[in-house]
C-alpha cells in the first residue's frame, strides 16, 4: 500500500496512492495511519482522490483512523469519487467527517500552497 | 462466447444469451486477493450490460461485500474453500447467486444489517457491521439456503433499469 504525506505547521495531508481501499488493505491502511499520525497536528486531511472503490472494510478503516486521532484532532476527507461518496452517504457516515470536494478546497484559507514537507511511504 | 482466464481462478465463462443478455459464472479459491481479481473480471464481464457508472459501482460494492463476508466469516479467512458466483442479466436487473462450502450463517439466517447511527459519540462508532446494511439496502429478493454443506445466497440488484448514460 502506498501513501504520501505532506507536513505543514498546523495540519498534515495524507494522500492514498491506491485505487482501491478495500478489505485487502483495510487493516494495513489503519495501522499505517496510526503510525503516520502519532504526532500529527490538529487537522489531518486524507486525500482520497485516487481511490475509485471503497467497501465497508475500507469505510471501517477510515473511521478507525479518525478514532485513533482522539478528540483533540480531526480527520477531514477530500476528493471523494462518486463510488466512494456513495458508501459514506448510504451509511450516513458522511455526517461524522468534514468532507471537502478536493484537496485545494481543503487547503483554502490556510494561506498555504501545496508545498509542505513531503514523504512517501 | 469469450473465455477470459484470470490468475488462480478456476473458471470464468461469459455468455451472450439470445437477446444480448449477459451471464457469468466464476469459480475461485477464496482469498482476499482473489476476491479483488474476481471483482475485476466480473466488472469487465458485465461490460456488455452498458451499466451507468452509478449502477456499476453498486454492483461492485454489493458483490465485494458478499464475497468478503464469505471469505472472512464462512471460511474464517482460512483460504480453504471455493466460491462460486453466478450472475445473470434479467429484465429486472442482475440476478446473483453465490455458493460456498464454508460455515453456515449464524442462526441459519443472514444478518439484518441494521442502519448505522451517525449520532453516536465518535469513540462509540463501530468500525464494521456496514456490509449487511449495504447488501440489504442495495438488493432485493434476498434468500439464503443451507444445502447440505453449502451456503446459497441469492439476490437481485436492480440495475440497468434506466437508459444507459454511457
Amino acid at each position: 500500500m502506498q501513501l504520501e504525506t505532506a507536513h505543514y505547521d498546523d495540519f498534515m495531508v495524507v494522500t492514498l496512492l491506491e485505487d482501491r481501499l478495500d478489505a485487502a488493505i483495510a487493516l494495513d491502511f489503519k495501522d499505517t495511519m496510526r503510525d503516520l499520525t502519532l504526532d500529527a497536528p490538529p487537522r489531518v486531511i486524507l486525500d482520497l482522490a485516487n481511490v475509485r472503490f471503497l467497501d465497508s472494510s475500507g469505510l471501517g478503516a477510515v473511521i478507525g483512523a479518525m478514532k485513533q486521532l482522539g478528540n483533540r484532532r480531526k480527520l477531514e476527507l477530500a476528493g471523494l469519487k462518486p463510488a466512494v461518496d456513495k458508501v459514506f452517504r448510504l451509511t450516513r457516515m458522511d455526517t461524522i467527517f468534514v468532507i471537502h470536494p478536493d484537496l485545494a478546497s481543503a487547503l483554502e484559507g490556510t494561506g498555504t500552497s501545496q508545498t509542505g514537507q513531503a514523504h512517501a511511504y | 462466447m469469450r473465455i477470459e482466464p484470470i490468475p488462480q481462478c478456476a473458471e470464468l465463462v461469459e455468455e451472450h444469451l439470445p437477446g444480448n443478455s449477459v451471464e457469468l459464472r466464476l469459480v475461485f479459491p477464496c482469498t482476499q486477493p482473489n476476491v479483488r481479481r474476481a471483482l475485476s473480471s466480473t466488472m469487465s464481464g458485465l461490460g456488455a450490460m452498458n451499466l451507468c457508472e452509478d449502477d456499476s459501482s453498486t454492483v461492485e460494492l454489493v458483490l465485494a461485500e458478499v464475497l468478503n463476508n464469505v471469505t472472512e466469516h464462512a471460511y474464517r479467512d482460512e483460504a480453504t474453500g471455493m466460491i462460486e458466483l453466478h450472475l445473470k442479466q434479467t429484465e429486472n436487473g442482475l440476478s446473483c447467486r453465490v455458493i460456498d462450502n464454508g460455515q453456515c450463517m449464524p442462526r441459519n439466517s443472514p444478518p439484518q444489517g441494521h442502519p448505522p447511527n451517525p449520532n453516536r459519540p465518535l469513540e462509540m462508532q463501530p468500525e464494521g457491521g456496514f456490509g449487511w446494511f449495504l447488501i440489504r439496502h442495495l438488493t432485493s429478493d434476498l434468500t439464503y439456503m443451507r444445502n447440505a454443506a453449502s451456503n446459497v445466497l441469492s439476490f437481485r440488484i436492480a440495475v440497468g433499469q434506466s437508459v444507459s448514460r454511457n
